[in-house]
């Protein structure tokens, strides 16, 4: 397909106020306001800096290990017969998963503000263990909080941060998910905004999370446009990306979203059954709500409580959305779909077989998809998915729902 | 002059500080409730704060997050909250009530929806914890327009310009959080807080002035009491109903029982 020379569509920024259309803002107790201003600022100022902007593609290249490739998925195309597959290896990023992006950027802008200490919530680990890694870098203290059912299912990421010297407190509330681990990590940032800075995950939580998330992410979008046009010779025709608060979607897709011709999908968790409880499907079964300091799409009650939700991976396991995904998907840009758990962890011993990449649990849903989707489009066609993490976190609790003891 | 000022007034005329107590509406469900309200008001508790449950109260400690917990397992909602709180006018339960809530239980019934069934219900004030002025300016307007008065906010982080822009917002009296951090009981009060209740003063003096977050003992009611017009309880009271329901006793009791201690100690010395 040719690039299209026609209009282009115009990414949408956040206001002043943080908002996306009717969706983001800053939904914070009175304490955090200011604070949250201050962040607003320093983060803009740093992103004007260019000593900040070397100093972060430095780490981002010599420790991370950017550029990733973009790696043709031979076998698996060949065996659906249909679209060719490529990968975005973010898998193959220092601690594994594209979270490392946000956290060198986030612990930057740490030590630029004078504060010593991080706190930040994981759900899967991976983001707890690349804040504990930027951490250990860059010299700052860490406290990770995770709810205590993901602390069970990912013990290694556990083990992991804690071998990087942080602090991981498993929070009991609620339904000890990564939901509950977000509430733990505000109440202790609404205490210790003087010396802490919290180093959110994902795309999600008050302005300006969203948006400086996705702009550390957008390194994602930005190597896989020059390398689709290397490779290619044009633009990807779909792109595909797993969603939880939607962090590695977003910046993947962001670069691209002005080429209208380049389609955009979202994969969600579609857990075990579309019920209630069963899922974390919030573009299906989601309504507009307040949680976690935004106005998003949520899974909730009539009476406006957040419900609980479920998902094979634990990253993917949570009733929001970030508030520019919902924007988005207003606007017609993306779409989002959701994949079962049995079709996830198909495609997990799939891609492992097929090319010799165990990617997350996560992941494997966006690469469940490529799956049922490659064959509906001709062999000219191109998916990009992006392989936001490894699966080795995930070895030991597939083993075991297995019933493979190791 | 409505409700929530003659309260303040009236305190303030007797030369004490108004004792502004909160509970959780449906803890342990809402036939303790209904005993509960009277209880207090009649054991000296100026104004009531009517806390509606919700599953991710982030702005609260483990004392609160246990009550919000109880009560939802109760089947609590904001609706049977409100219906329960015209139960109680309907008996002539005359109190100030201020409805304390989380934004997302409210925008899911719907702002103007909320206002318009919480004033029918009796209620006389609205603070919604995660709703600050920037994403509530209309929704301050929706309260005023239905005779409901907002109640913001401020912190020791506000600067002054925010604290303005509070107290030009609400009415009845202005919420001072006493210290940067959650809801639940703390040995000291913070240091600084005589300073900050000065500060929000300068800049709002039309509006009283009541301190919560923290207070919890006789001892720091009587000491907020001499600063500021109004004392908020919270998380002692409800703690207080959580022991006596462990114990077997009667949580309405205990709750009025603290009340009644606490009331004693709002005499401006």
């Amino acid at each position: 397909m040719p690039e299209a020379t026609g209009t282009r569509f115009r990414p949408p920024e956040a206001d002043a106020q943080g908002r996306f259309g009717a969706f983001g803002g800053r939904f914070v107790p009175e304490t955090l306001m200011a604070p949250l201003e201050e962040l607003s600022r320093a983060y803009k100022d740093a992103r004007r800096d260019p000593a900040f902007r070397r100093e972060l593609d430095d780490l981002l290249k010599n420790y991370a290990g950017r550029p990733t490739p973009l790696t043709y998925a031979k076998r698996l195309s060949e065996s659906l017969g249909g679209a060719r597959i490529f990968l975005k290896r973010e898998d193959l990023l220092h601690t594994g998963a594209h979270k490392i992006n946000n956290a060198l950027g986030q612990a930057l802008l740490t030590v630029r503000m004078g504060k010593t200490r991080v706190i930040a919530e994981t759900g899967a680990g991976q983001h707890g263990v690349a804040a504990a890694t930027a951490c250990a870098l860059l010299g700052l203290s860490c406290v990770v909080y995770m709810g205590a059912v993901d602390v069970e299912r990912q013990a290694l990421n556990v083990y992991r941060m804690k071998l990087l010297g942080a602090t991981v407190v498993p929070v009991m509330g609620g339904t000890r998910t990564l939901k509950d681990a977000i509430n733990e990590a505000m109440r202790d940032w609404v205490a210790s905004t003087a010396t802490t800075h919290y180093i959110l995950g994902s795309v999600l939580g008050p302005h300006p999370f969203p948006t400086m998330v996705r702009d550390f992410q957008s390194v994602i979008g930005r190597e896989a446009l020059v390398q689709s046009r290397r490779t290619l010779g044009r633009l990807p025709d779909v792109l595909v990306a797993c969603v939880g608060g939607g962090s590695n979607a977003i910046g993947l897709f962001r670069e691209f979203l002005p080429f209208r011709e380049v389609e955009m999908v979202g994969v969600e968790a579609g857990g075990r059954s579309l019920a209630p409880g069963e899922h974390a499907a919030r573009f299906g079964q989601g309504s507009i709500g307040v949680l976690h300091g935004t106005r998003t799409l949520i899974l909730q009650d009539a009476d406006g409580q957040v419900l609980p939700t479920h998902s094979i991976s634990a990253g993917l396991d949570y009733p929001a959305v970030g508030p520019e995904h919902a924007r988005l998907a207003e606007l017609g840009r993306t779409r989002y779909v959701s994949v079962s758990d049995e079709a996830a962890l198909a495609a997990f011993h799939r891609l492992a077989e097929a090319e010799g990449i165990i990617p997350a649990l996560e992941t494997a849903h966006a690469v469940a998809w490529a799956i049922a989707e490659a064959p509906r489009r001709p062999k000219s066609a191109a998916l990009v998915v992006n392989l936001s993490g490894r699966g080795d976190k995930d070895v030991v609790s597939v083993a075991r729902r297995e019933g493979v003891t190791l | 002059m409505r409700r929530i000022g003659r309260a303040f007034a009236v305190a303030k005329v007797s030369g004490r500080a108004a004792l502004v107590v909160f509970v959780e509406a449906g803890d342990p469900d809402l036939a303790t409730t209904r005993r509960l309200l009277p209880a207090l008001a009649e054991s000296g508790a100026d104004v009531l704060e009517l806390g509606i449950p919700f599953s991710d109260p982030l702005a609260d400690g483990p004392v609160i997050q246990r009550a919000s917990e109880r009560a939802l397992a109760s089947g609590t909602t904001l609706a049977a909250a409100l219906a329960l709180l015209a139960e109680l006018r309907a008996t002539g339960f005359a109190a100030p009530v201020v409805v304390f809530s989380y934004a997302n239980p409210i925008l899911a019934m719907g702002e103007a929806e909320f206002a318009q069934r919480a004033a029918e219900a009796g209620a006389d004030g609205v603070l919604v914890t995660d709703l600050p002025p920037e994403e509530g300016r209309g929704f301050a307007s929706i309260l005023k327009s239905a005779k409901l008065d907002p109640v913001y906010l401020v912190a020791p982080t506000s600067p002054d310009e925010r604290i303005r822009r509070a107290g030009s917002l609400s009415r009845g009296f202005l919420y001072v959080v006493s210290r940067a951090g959650i809801t639940g009981t703390r040995a000291e009060l913070p240091e600084g807080l005589s300073a900050l209740v000065g500060r929000v003063r300068e800049n709002v003096p039309r509006l009283p002035v009541a301190v919560g977050f923290g207070v919890s003992t006789s001892t720091q009611v009587r000491a907020v009491a001499a600063m500021a017009d109004g004392v908020v309880v919270g998380s002692a009271v409800v703690t207080a109903m959580e022991e006596a329901v462990k114990d077997g006793r009667d949580p309405v009791e205990a709750g009025a029982d603290l009340v009644r201690a606490l009331a004693a100690a709002t005499t401006k010395g």
